[in-house]
C-alpha cells in the first residue's frame, strides 16, 4: 500500500514548526519594541527576517500589527503545515480563472483596503463595518487548521482570524435569525472572470451556514495566515474558515453578512445540487458524485510517493461539531 | 523546404511541450500539486495534438489556392498523429503514476467513481491500435481494413471531447470552445461523406 501518514512528508518540503514558532516569537517580541513608541514603518524591517513570505503583503500598518500580535489558539494539530508558497500559490478563487495558479496570478489588482462589510437581516444592530471597526477590540488567534477541498486535496493552514460568534453577538441576531448568508464581493473590474459569459456561476458567490454552525467556537473568520495579512487570492483582506466542512464553504473577500430565517441559496448548490450540498461537512463515507472522498491528497504531495492519506469524518473535528448533526441523516443533507 | 527538413522541423517543434513539462518538474516548478499539473499539461497537449492530426485533411481540401496551400502538410499526418499517441500514453502514465501512485487496487474504485476516466479506455485503446498499425507494411497487410480501424481516430476524438465535457464545474469554455472546433473538423468530412 502506498497510502501514507502525513508525517512522511519530506523534511525538507516543510516549514519545521519551531522555525515557524521562532519566527512568531520575533515578530511579537518586534511588536511590543513597536508599541513602546517605534515607528510603525519598522514593521517592514521585521517582516525580513520571518522566511515564510518575502514580499511585504500590502495592507494598512493597523492590521499587520494586529496580525503579528495574534495569539495561538488551544487547538493542537500535529500534521506538519502545508507551507505558505504552496498555500499562497494554490487556489481556487474562480472570480480570477479556473486555474490553481489564476488567483495568484491574476488578484494583485484587487484593492482590499478600504473595506467594508454589511450586515443586515435578522439582527437588532444591523449596520456597515469598516474592516478597522470590525477588529477593533478583536483579539486575533493565530487557528491552525487542516483544509479539505471538496476535489480532495488538503492542507494544513495556520490561519490568523477570530470567531464568528464574537462579531455575531455584536450586532444582537433577532429569534428569527436561523441561517447566515455571506455574499463575496461583486466588482467585475477587479475579478475579471465575473465578466466571462461561459461562467456556470452566477455572481456574487455566495455562502452560508446554520446558525448554530455559525456560532459554532472552530468557525473562524480569518483576516491572515502565516502572521501575514492575507494575501488577495486567498480572500483578502476577510474570508471563512469552517475547518470541518469543505473548502468552498470558506467564503472569501466577503462584504456582506445577512441573518435570515429561511435557508439561504449558496453558489454550488445553484450551480449542482446534485453534488454539492447546503451543509458540505467533510464525510468519506459521502463520495462526490463524480469521485470518492474516502482518500485525500495532502499538498504539497510529491510525485513518485503522492501523498494519500484517509479522509477523517468532519475533517478530523469529528468530537468538536458532530453533535450539530446528531439527528440528521448525513447522505441526504450532504 | 524539403520533406525531410520538414519533418525534423516538426518532430522538435512537437516535442517542445515535452521538453517543457520534463524540465518545469525536474526543477520544481508546479506548485503544490505536480501531479495533477503534469496529468492536465499531457492531457491538453493530447487534445491540441488530435486536432492538429484532424485538421490536416480539411485545411488540404479547404485552403488550396496556387500560393497557399496545405497540400505539403499531408506527408506529415502520420507523425502528428503518432504524437497524438505520445502525449495520450504520457497522460495515462503519469496518472497511473503519479495519482494513483502505482496502486492498481484503488484503480478498479477510480474509474466506477470517476466515469470520465471510464469513456478514455476505449479511445486509449484504439489510439495504440492506430499506432501500431500506423507503419507502411501495416497498411499493406491490413489494405481495406486499414481506413475502417483509422477512421475510429473520429470516435475517439468525441471520446476525448466527452472526457473533458463531463468534468466540466463551473467553466464551460474550454469545453465549448473544443466541441466547436471538434465540429469545425468533422462536419467538413460528414458534408463529403454525404455528397459522396
Amino acid at each position: 500500500m502506498l497510502i501514507k501518514k502525513p508525517t512522511d512528508i519530506p523534511s525538507s518540503e516543510i516549514t519545521p514548526e519551531s522555525i515557524y514558532n521562532a519566527r512568531r516569537d520575533f515578530m511579537r517580541g518586534a511588536m511590543s519594541v513597536a508599541a513602546m513608541g517605534v515607528s510603525a514603518s519598522a514593521i517592514d524591517v521585521f517582516a525580513a527576517p520571518t522566511q515564510v513570505a518575502d514580499k511585504d503583503l500590502p495592507g494598512p500598518d493597523w492590521l499587520k500589527m494586529q496580525i503579528a500580535g495574534a495569539i495561538a489558539n488551544q487547538e493542537k494539530i500535529s500534521e506538519p503545515l502545508t507551507p505558505y508558497e504552496h498555500v499562497a500559490a494554490y487556489n481556487n478563487f474562480y472570480e480570477y480563472g479556473y486555474d490553481k495558479t489564476d488567483p495568484a496570478a491574476k488578484s494583485h489588482i484587487l484593492k482590499p483596503h478600504p473595506w467594508t462589510v454589511e450586515i443586515v437581516g435578522e439582527v437588532n444592530k444591523p449596520r456597515t463595518f469598516g474592516l478597522e471597526d470590525l477588529l477593533k477590540g478583536v483579539t486575533l488567534e493565530e487557528r491552525i487548521y487542516r483544509l479539505r477541498c471538496v476535489e480532495a486535496w488538503s492542507m494544513v493552514v495556520p490561519w490568523v482570524g477570530f470567531s464568528l460568534a464574537d462579531l455575531i453577538k455584536r450586532v444582537e441576531p433577532t429569534s428569527k435569525a436561523k441561517y447566515v448568508a455571506f455574499t463575496t464581493l461583486e466588482r467585475p473590474s477587479e475579478m475579471p472572470e465575473q465578466k466571462s459569459r461561459f461562467s456556470t456561476i452566477d455572481w456574487p458567490y455566495r455562502e452560508g451556514l446554520r446558525m448554530d454552525e455559525a456560532m459554532h467556537p472552530l468557525t473562524t473568520l480569518a483576516v491572515g495566515l502565516y502572521g501575514k495579512v492575507l494575501p488577495n487570492q486567498n480572500g483578502a483582506p476577510l474570508r471563512l474558515v469552517v475547518p470541518w466542512k469543505y473548502g468552498f464553504k470558506y467564503i472569501k473577500s466577503i462584504v456582506k453578512i445577512e441573518f435570515t430565517e429561511k435557508q439561504p441559496k449558496t453558489t454550488w448548490s445553484m450551480i449542482a445540487p446534485d453534488e454539492y450540498g447546503f451543509y458540505a461537512n467533510v464525510n468519506p463515507q459521502v463520495s462526490h458524485p463524480r469521485w470518492s472522498q474516502a482518500e485525500e491528497r495532502r499538498l504539497p504531495s510529491g510525485l513518485l510517493r503522492p501523498n494519500i492519506i484517509p479522509t477523517q469524518l468532519f475533517n478530523g473535528y469529528a468530537e468538536q461539531v458532530a453533535h450539530l448533526y446528531k439527528d440528521m441523516d448525513l447522505r441526504k443533507f450532504y | 523546404m524539403p520533406v525531410l527538413w520538414r519533418r525534423v522541423l516538426i518532430f522538435f517543434l512537437a516535442l517542445i511541450p515535452l521538453v517543457f513539462i520534463v524540465y518545469k518538474t525536474l526543477a520544481n516548478q508546479l506548485g503544490a500539486d505536480p501531479a495533477k499539473a503534469i496529468v492536465l499539461f499531457t492531457g491538453e497537449w493530447t487534445i491540441y495534438f488530435l486536432f492538429i492530426t484532424l485538421a490536416v485533411t480539411p485545411l488540404r481540401r479547404l485552403v488550396n489556392f496556387t500560393n497557399f496551400h496545405f497540400r505539403w502538410l499531408q506527408v506529415h499526418r502520420r507523425m502528428l498523429g503518432l504524437f497524438t499517441l505520445l502525449y495520450a500514453v504520457s497522460h495515462v502514465l503519469a496518472f497511473l503514476v503519479f495519482i494513483l501512485g502505482l496502486d492498481f487496487s484503488r484503480f478498479g474504485k477510480e474509474l466506477v467513481e470517476r466515469p470520465y476516466i471510464l469513456v478514455t479506455i476505449p479511445a486509449v485503446i484504439l489510439l495504440i491500435a492506430l499506432g501500431v498499425t500506423s507503419t507502411k507494411a501495416m497498411m499493406r497487410r491490413l489494405g481495406k481494413n486499414w481506413l475502417r480501424l483509422h477512421k475510429s481516430i473520429y470516435l475517439i476524438a468525441i471520446l476525448a471531447w466527452m472526457h473533458v465535457l463531463m468534468q466540466v464545474r463551473s467553466s464551460y469554455f474550454e469545453a465549448v470552445l473544443f466541441g466547436v472546433i471538434l465540429l469545425a473538423l468533422l462536419l467538413p468530412r460528414l458534408y463529403w461523406a454525404v455528397r459522396k
